[in-house]
């Protein structure tokens, strides 16, 4: 009788009841749609760390570097007497990253050695850069025009007041070759030929980034000249972070910087993800005045239309999933207390008959939970075919990472005025650019979830019509014309 | 005594004005009677049914059926008395609109929790003894008001009350079905002394009842003051 009389009034209001279930299915599709895209969106925040990052690498350690150190590359550019005017000159400078400072390998040792350390290993970056050109004709002052800016690896004309300078920067990345599954490489894949192997550790070989590469038509197998060395590339590696253009082994880099037994990033790995902080906190302690970098660090540098998707997602598309729930729920209320409204007549008969008010409400509630399954299932069914649909159309996003507190590898972007003193801009870790596809994930979770909100919802406006119903005396409700 | 009334009064409270629906009413009814309820409309037939229902309680005196003051039971209480002792007919039939005949008289049986097979079995017994064993599988809508009001004549029957309790069960209906809903009506008084309290303002049926009883402005009246022209022949002493 229970079943039967659910059945028979929906089937009699069945447009009021499918309106009902709808509402409630739209703001359940909603909410489907948003968390799935949110999940998809942190899924790509994960991602996008761990290409920047590496995959296993929690935390990174660097120190900035007091003034002076490490440093801007100068190039004693000005001729020092008349007669160097017009000669032909050709300067190479390598140096630690600018504005990093020198971190002993003894303190990657105690790093290593804190609690909560699973493994930490140090890594030390370099930029090169080699310039070549003509000393400039010096007719009066000596100051050039203002700096021009270069990212990467670039070949530039300066100023028309001078002959053409060949700038060749790129970056240099020493790895620690005994532990490659955290540092730069770890977020690299090795395309061609293969990576350092353990006895490598002095070794005169490098990787060389697949950009890099192209750039240079460099191939496993050739050589390069760094700093009057030549070394043989082994391997062609692609990281969407491109984090230096050229990896060596560790001792090596410390040779050609010379800068024995130094590093300039410390890459941490934790024993459990929980640890994180605590072991933050250790490294500050055994590092004074280190910065300290976690992926929850990293996460929130990140910008870029990933981000903007992470705070459309997190923030609108929370308050939007909310508003057409609340909205799903208020008009399924209202629906069920106008269709309870006309029922007062046959609730008083019935009440009449001896139904315990418990019992008509049970009915109502069974009505409301019917077309709360329903709706539950029809959202479900739309939110899928929605997040679907997004991971079809998979739009891409990209991330950016802009921060000195992070510096890795390539540090590129430098001013250079030929008219002297040196340059005024030092050398920073450049912007990570990562491009991620979006792909909405639906959970089972996700789905429970969704169903309890659809069966909840309509059991509000069920109990808000069962209130209705139950309330009445039934001499008033027989008296109800309707 | 089935009933017993003393001084029942019933107020209904407005913000305008007050009503006095009831105005001390002392009655007694007992088990076997055909009592017919008359009076203009607006005395108080209705609000006196429903006490008599114990769908309403008075806002004086009190109504003992069966010795026990209605006043004093609890809701669970109440509505177990309905479910058992009171078969209701209605003037307007009160069928829910989307369940079958057959399932409409299963309503009454719904709160005696029988089992699904012994409810089917008694709704079909008591539509059959209304004349309407063929028609159990329609709704009310492709009935005939007269068949509706047999369903719902079924439906105050098949718990087997101790009391039927008609509001005018005939007002919405023609003379010949009238009739006939009467006829069916008397004929369970007659060959199974149920008890029946029938309200109406006709007097060719209060005329086929037992006793009449005559309310005016919320008070038993005499019929010959009462306004409304009785035939003297088929007036019926009032043992009150
Ligand atoms: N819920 C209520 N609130 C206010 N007044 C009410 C209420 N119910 C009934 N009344 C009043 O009580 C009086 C008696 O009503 P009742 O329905 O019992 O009359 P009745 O004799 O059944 O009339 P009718 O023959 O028209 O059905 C009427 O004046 C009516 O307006
Ligand atoms: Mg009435």
């Amino acid at each position: 009788m229970f079943l039967t009389y659910i059945y028979r009034e929906l089937r009699r209001r069945h447009r009021q009841a499918i309106l009902t279930s709808l509402g409630l299915a739209l703001g359940i599709c909603l909410v489907v749609v948003v968390s799935a895209t949110a999940g998809g969106v942190r899924n790509a925040q994960t991602q996008v760390l761990h290409t920047l990052y590496g995959v296993g690498t929690d935390i990174t350690v660097s120190q900035n570097a007091t003034q002076g150190s490490g440093g801007p590359a100068q190039f004693g550019m000005n001729p020092g007497s008349p007669d160097q005017q017009g000669q032909r000159f050709s300067r190479d400078r390598i140096n630690s990253t600018s504005g990093l400072a020198l971190i002993s390998d003894k303190k990657v040792t105690s790093i290593a050695n804190l609690n909560g350390v699973s493994a930490a290993v140090g890594g030390l970056t370099l930029s090169s850069i080699h310039m070549s050109g003509h000393f400039a004709q010096v007719t009066g002052g000596t100051s050039g025009p203002p700096a021009g800016q270069f990212g990467g690896s670039v070949t530039s004309t300066a100023t028309p007041s001078q002959a053409p300078i060949k700038i060749d920067a790129f970056s240099i990345a020493g790895v620690d070759v005994a532990d490659q599954s955290i540092g730069p490489l770890s977020s690299a894949t090795i395309t061609s030929g293969r990576t350092f192997s353990m006895s490598e550790t002095d070794a005169k070989v490098v990787v060389v980034d697949s950009g890099y590469a192209k750039q240079n038509s460099l191939a496993v197998g050739d050589t390069m000249k760094i700093g009057g060395v030549k070394f043989t590339v082994i391997g062609v590696s692609k990281s969407a972070s491109a984090d230096a253009n050229v990896y060596m082994p560790l001792q090596r880099a410390q040779t050609l910087a010379d800068e024995k037994g130094k590093v300039n990033q410390v890459y941490v790995k934790a024993t459990s993800a929980t640890l994180i902080t605590q072991v933050k906190k250790a490294i500050k302690a055994t590092v004074p005045g280190a910065t300290v970098t976690t992926a929850q660090d990293l996460a929130n540098q990140v910008s870029g239309s990933l981000s903007s998707a992470s705070k459309l997602a997190n923030q609108l598309g929370k308050w939007l999933a909310i508003a057409a729930l609340v909205a799903a729920i208020a008009v399924a209320s209202l629906l069920m207390l106008s269709a309870v409204g006309r029922r007062v007549r046959e609730f008083g008969t019935l009440k009449a008959l001896g139904w315990r008010s418990r019992r008509i409400v049970s009915q109502v509630l069974g009505e409301a939970l019917a077309m709360g399954v329903a709706g539950g299932i029809a959202g479900i069914g739309l939110g899928y075919a929605g997040a679907q649909l997004i991971s079809r159309l998979s739009p891409s996003l990209q991330a950016t990472v802009a921060n000195a507190g992070f510096p890795r590898g390539g540090a590129t972007t430098f001013g250079g005025s030929p008219g002297g003193a040196g340059p005024s801009s030092a050398m920073r870790g450049f912007a990570h650019t990562v491009t991620v596809n979006l792909h909405a994930v639906v959970s089972p979770a996700l789905l429970a979830v969704a169903i309890a909100l659809a069966i909840g919802g309509a059991l509000i406006a069920g109990a808000l019509g069962g209130w209705r119903a139950a309330r009445l005396s039934p001499a008033d409700a027989l008296r109800r014309v309707d | 005594m089935l009933y017993e009334l003393h001084d029942v009064s019933k107020r209904y409270d407005q913000s305008k004005k007050q009503v006095v629906a009831l105005n001390g009413i002392d009655l007694t009814i007992a088990e076997g009677e055909f009592l017919a309820i008359q009076g203009s409309t607006g005395s108080g037939k209705t609000t006196l049914l429903q006490m008599l229902g114990a769908l309403d309680g008075p806002t004086a005196g009190s109504v003992l059926f069966e010795g026990q003051d209605l006043a004093k039971m609890t809701e669970r209480q109440l509505s177990r008395l309905r479910s058992n002792a009171f078969g209701f007919v209605f003037q307007a039939f009160n069928l829910i609109p989307t369940l079958t005949a057959q399932e409409n008289v299963e309503t009454a049986l719904v709160p005696l929790r029988i089992s699904a097979t012994e409810r089917a079995e008694r709704a079909r017994s008591a539509l059959a003894e209304v004349g309407l064993a063929e028609r159990g599988a329609h709704v009310p809508a492709e009935l005939s008001g007269g068949e509706q009001q047999r369903v719902g004549i079924a439906r105050a029957l098949v718990h087997n009350p101790r009391v039927i309790l008609a509001d005018e069960p005939s007002g919405n209906l023609d003379e010949r079905t009238r009739d006939e809903i009467i006829s069916l009506l008397e004929n369970l008084w007659r060959e199974r002394d149920q008890t029946i309290i029938l309200v109406t303002h006709d007097s060719h049926i209060a005329a086929r009842a037992s006793r009449r009883l005559w309310l005016d402005a919320g008070a038993v009246a005499d019929p010959n003051i009462a306004g409304e022209p009785v035939p003297p022949e088929e007036l019926v002493p009032s043992p009150v």
